[in-house]
């Protein structure tokens, strides 16, 4: 186990998390020594770099370079959806959490030369208000700037994009 | 490249690249050392910039998405991810 990081600090951000994916709809990965291993890498990364970024990813250092992989990143969903577990295997679905699916590596979606901003804007017809989107959970809504925090997934507003406007 | 060497049975050269804080690089390291394999090994995270850098072009070479663990053999093929089939049979383990 690492020394920067007490079991304590493990602990609370298991117990944090645990609450926010059940509250959600999410599945943490069942297989506990294996969540608590990630769960430490996360608070590696954070004394680190500042930021939850993905432990099983290379962080740049730059924020906002890095605000796609900061957990759980923009990219769970679709892996939950396509491979039963998002890139790192701390969230899984249903089936893989009952042992009925099997883990299996998950492939990179994130582009390695990725610029920024993955989603297109729509210009429509003068929206009286632009409409923002999640970039974790998908959640839209129509307002002058984002929610300080996701409703839905609980994300800080820097992770929301304007999807129209 | 500065890696770590592990003493073991030759396979050929085998270089595992991956991050300290993963924990699929960790499973593809633990493998490689319950099957008494000689590898080598650099966590890429804990490399001064310029080092990280030179890594860095060295795996995009072998896997164009740089992600983590990838396994290059024998510098002619690469497993990308912690596939325990595929590591078996490049390995004739």
């Amino acid at each position: 186990m690492n020394s920067e990081v007490s079991e304590k600090e493990t602990e609370n951000l298991y117990k944090k998390l645990k609450s926010a994916a059940d509250s959600g709809g999410y599945i943490l990965n069942p297989d506990n020594s294996f969540t608590l291993a990630l769960i430490e890498g996360l608070i590696v990364n954070e004394k680190r770099y500042g930021y939850q970024a993905c432990p099983c990813r290379l962080a740049s250092g730059t924020k906002n370079e890095d605000l796609d992989i900061i957990c759980p990143c923009d990219y769970r969903d679709q892996d939950i959806n396509e491979f039963g577990a998002c890139y790192c295997a701390l969230y899984v679905n249903k089936a893989v959490a009952e042992g009925k699916q099997k883990l299996k590596p998950v492939p990179e979606r994130r582009s390695a030369d990725r610029k920024d901003s993955t989603v297109e804007t729509f210009s429509a017809a003068n929206l009286k208000y632009p409409v923002w989107r999640c970039s974790v959970c998908g959640y839209i809504c129509a307002r002058t700037n984002p929610p300080e925090i996701c409703p839905i997934c609980k994300v800080p507003k820097e992770r929301f994009e304007i999807f129209m406007k | 490249m500065n890696t770590v060497k592990v003493e073991g049975t030759d396979k050929g050269h085998v270089l595992l690249l991956g991050l300290s804080t993963c924990i699929w690089c960790r499973k593809t390291k633990e493998f490689l050392e319950s099957n008494n394999i000689q590898f080598e090994y650099v966590f890429v995270d804990l490399l001064e910039s310029e080092e990280k850098d030179k890594v860095k072009e060295t795996l995009k070479k072998w896997n164009p998405a740089c992600s983590y663990p990838t396994l290059v053999l024998n510098n002619s093929s690469c497993v990308v991810g912690f596939d325990e089939e595929k590591i078996k049979l490049e390995l004739l383990i």
